[in-house]
């Protein structure tokens, strides 16, 4: 068999391709984050320039309220924190710590998503009411979606860092730096949004 | 930082595929036969395309819509162009030859996520599945491949929306292939070589897949909210709703522009490796030619409004746009000029792999001429959405993209299956697309500036005759696929074997077996840093067998 020669050649010899690989997961995530930045782009544009060429009638508008979306940064802003907390005591081998910490991040997550449910509900507009009302929940909505699915790995991270018997440990902090990256991108764009939503 | 990889990690499953031809049907993590997989399936899809084509170019032989409905005729219209697009000319230049060559480029033995990779990969079928197969369950999209509102608000909505669908499913195959070349060629290198001996083609496909990591997802985001107002009657796009149509197309040109530069650039790339191969001569003005890439790339973001002089683009915005597209035309003319250049003096083979090059050349030096005339507000005003659009931007995809597909097929046929082609059916088939593409696209030029509109059935009796000389092109086309398709299945099964490197060529691709083993490279892979080093004084030897030319690299 021709086919297999290379692979019992690559078993004895020693190639520098086949001996040390890079991980480079980080890097094909960073270049994944800004493409997908890049569809928030679109839509922050895409409300900027409503903003700028459909003007609402002034009885129309609706001041948004800023006490919950406010809470709701500081919410993020600290989950990013525990996150990294969470991070660091992998790094130092202390599962229990780490477990810790993600727990708690990802309920301040959940915390996020309550919140942003509750300001859902007491709003006075719906989705089709007007351009405006439809370019906010279609803004939050596909932010609160990227929250939901990182809540979500987070829980799968803290069951995989459980010690003994879990699969992220010291040796292997991919995953738990994955989630963490992908987390803070979801934070730093909720920031842009918050800006660009209901301070402009 | 380095680490070790679980080596039996990889190989364990890579073992486990079929072996022989059924591996093309599996879920393989061989970069090759991925990209063999990736040119077979655009190619069917090409063939299914073209028959679309020469529907709406039956229908088009006579002023009235009596070949088929004006509604089917619009739904052909918008499955040919979405097909030849999202399913053609984008899978094969990026993914067929790019998975295929890039990890010999860079001296890898595979792409830098092998599985995601295959992802990518499986998501074209049932994509193009979904999209045909809506032509017989509902009805298609009827709105062109551009799905402007309200057209694609207002027409039928279950085929506008399965159409959405299958492009949000291309768009994100196209965005993993994209994350995965730019990781392949900037980190999978090997060691010693460095970015600016890497063979053109790399720094086309970077350039193009930061384009496709960029603008990509813009339009999928903006396909998204599209589907909003049709399925939950939103009014993004919706004037009657007091949505704005012409945000919309400034978020479909975002990337509907650079696209276009996601179906060339690589051509450029291919094209660059395929003649200097065939002229024994170095690539003219390498640094140039990579400055130009990444300048188109560039600009390339910054353009896109020139599709929308007719919209009501304040006078700000038309000036701001012709000037950055006419300044498109410098590194565009920069690469023509280096091909030419590479050409000039050179032992020329007149092959069939040159000839679709030179072919190449020909047509989109003719498509761009008439693309900085589009871009030129008191010109475009005139014939925007007209026959002449058609003409120009087929002579870039067709005249220059599809060309270089079949150049490059020509070229790497030997290396894909340890066969040759036969030159004289090679060249008859150059003839007869060359003629073909020239009848059938040359005359709409005369058609658009006559007023004749695109995208309809019917048309001023005064048209007919030239309808009918362009038809006549688009059978010669047609025509042209037989000679083609008999070569490339009959020299696979009885064609003479080319050996290792038939064309004595110096890229990394050829120093190895071919077709080459599993894992690209039995032992170290070469380290080739001139991989253009024709003409040179070791390498005027004729007979080099590709070991020794792979030696003389890797000492200098
Ligand atoms: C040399 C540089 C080029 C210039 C200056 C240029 C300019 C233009 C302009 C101004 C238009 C708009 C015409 C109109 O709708 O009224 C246009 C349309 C188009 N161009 Fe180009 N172009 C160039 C290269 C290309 C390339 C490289 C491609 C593709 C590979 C391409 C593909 C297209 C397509 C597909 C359209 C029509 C889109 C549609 O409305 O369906 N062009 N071009
Ligand atoms: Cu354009």
């Amino acid at each position: 068999m021709t086919a297999l020669s290379p692979l019992e050649q690559k078993s004895t010899e020693e190639s520098p391709q086949t001996e040390h690989h890079e991980d480079h997961r980080l890097f094909g995530l960073t270049a994944f984050l800004v493409a997908d930045g890049m569809t928030f782009a679109g839509f922050f544009a895409a409300y900027l320039t409503y903003k700028a060429v459909n003007p609402l009638s002034p009885d129309a508008i609706y001041e948004l309220e800023l006490p919950l979306p406010t809470l709701n940064t500081i919410l993020l802003l600290i989950s990013s924190a525990t996150f990294h907390r969470a991070g660091q005591s992998l790094k130092r081998n202390e599962a229990n710590t780490c477990q810790r910490w993600l727990l708690i991040t990802s309920a301040l997550g959940l915390a996020f998503l309550i919140s942003q449910m509750v300001e859902y509900f007491t709003l006075p507009f719906g989705l089709t009411d007007n351009l405006y009302a439809s370019t906010f929940y279609a803004l939050t909505g596909f932010h609160g979606l990227h929250v939901t699915l990182g809540a979500l790995m987070i829980l799968i991270i803290w069951w995989q860092s459980r010690s003994p018997g879990g699969r992220v440990t010291k040796d292997n902090t991919f995953p738990l730096e994955a989630v963490e990256l992908y987390w803070h991108f979801v934070d730093g764009i909720w920031v842009v949004l918050f800006i660009i939503l209901y301070l402009l | 930082m380095t680490i070790a990889i679980p080596p039996d990690r990889n190989d364990s499953s890579k073992s486990l595929q079929p072996k022989g031809w059924l591996k093309y049907f599996s879920f393989s993590l061989d970069h090759k036969v991925i990209g063999i997989q990736y040119l077979v399936c655009g190619f069917i899809f090409y063939l299914i395309g073209g028959g679309l084509a020469s529907a709406i170019r039956i229908e088009l032989t006579s002023p009235l819509s009596d070949f088929m409905a004006r509604d089917v005729y619009n739904q052909v219209l918008t499955l040919h162009g979405t097909i030849m697009i999202f399913l053609w000319i984008v899978p094969v230049v990026n993914g067929a030859f790019g998975n295929y060559l890039i990890p010999f480029y860079v001296g890898a033995r595979d792409m830098a996520f092998p599985r995601l990779n295959a992802v990518a990969f499986w998501l074209i079928p049932p994509a193009g599945l979904m999209l045909i197969s809506s032509y017989f369950i509902t009805g298609a999209a009827q709105s062109g491949w551009t799905a402007y509102p309200p057209l694609s608000i207002s027409t039928p909505a279950a085929g506008q929306i399965i159409w959405i669908l299958s492009v949000l499913l291309l768009g994100g195959s196209s965005i993993f292939g994209g994350i995965n070349f730019i990781a392949t060629i900037i980190k999978l290198r090997r060691p010693g070589l460095k970015l600016l001996q890497l063979p053109m083609y790399c720094w086309a496909m970077l350039g193009t897949s930061i384009l496709v990591v960029l603008s990509t997802p813009v339009l999928a985001g903006t396909l998204i909210l599209l589907s909003f107002d049709i399925v939950a009657h939103t009014g993004f796009f919706n004037p009657t709703l007091g949505g704005n149509v012409i945000v919309y197309q400034h978020l479909f040109w975002f990337y509907s522009h650079p696209a276009v530069y996601i179906m060339v650039l690589p051509a450029f790339g291919l094209v660059s490796e395929i003649i200097p191969v065939h002229c024994r001569k170095p690539l003219f003005g390498y640094i140039t030619m990579v400055y130009s890439i990444m300048a188109i790339v560039l600009l390339g973001l910054v353009v896109w409004a020139h599709h929308m002089f007719t919209s009501g683009t304040p006078p700000w915005m038309r000036l701001f746009f012709t000037i950055a597209t006419a300044f498109i035309a410098v590194p565009t003319g920069i690469k023509f000029f280096n091909w030419v250049a590479t050409l000039w003096g050179g032992k020329i083979s007149l092959n069939s792999a040159i000839l679709f090059s030179c072919g190449f050349i020909i047509n989109f030096v003719l498509g761009g001429i008439t693309g900085v005339a589009l871009a030129q507000v008191p010109f475009d005003v005139h014939v925007h959405d007209t026959y002449f659009v058609v003409a120009h931007f087929h002579y870039i995809v067709y005249g220059g993209s599809v060309f270089v597909i079949f150049s490059s097929i020509y070229h790497w046929y030997p290396k894909f299956t340890g066969k040759l082609l036969n030159e004289k059916l090679g060249q008859l088939h150059f003839l007869l697309t060359f003629i073909g593409f020239n009848l059938c696209f040359a005359p709409q030029h005369w058609l658009g500036l006559n007023g004749m509109p695109r995208r309809v059935a019917e048309y001023d009796p005064q048209f007919q005759l030239i309808n009918q000389i362009s038809s006549v092109g688009a059978l010669i086309m047609a025509i042209s696929t037989i000679p083609f398709l008999w070569n490339v299945v009959y020299s696979a099964i009885r064609g003479p074997k080319s050996g290792d490197n038939p064309w004595r060529a110096l890229t990394p691709e050829w120093l190895t077996s071919s077709p080459p083993p599993v894992e690209n490279w039995i032992g170290e892979a070469p380290l080739v840093t001139q991989p253009y080093g024709y003409g040179t004084h070791r390498n005027e030897n004729e007979d080099l067998s590709s070991n020794e030319a792979g030696n003389v690299r890797e000492q200098s």
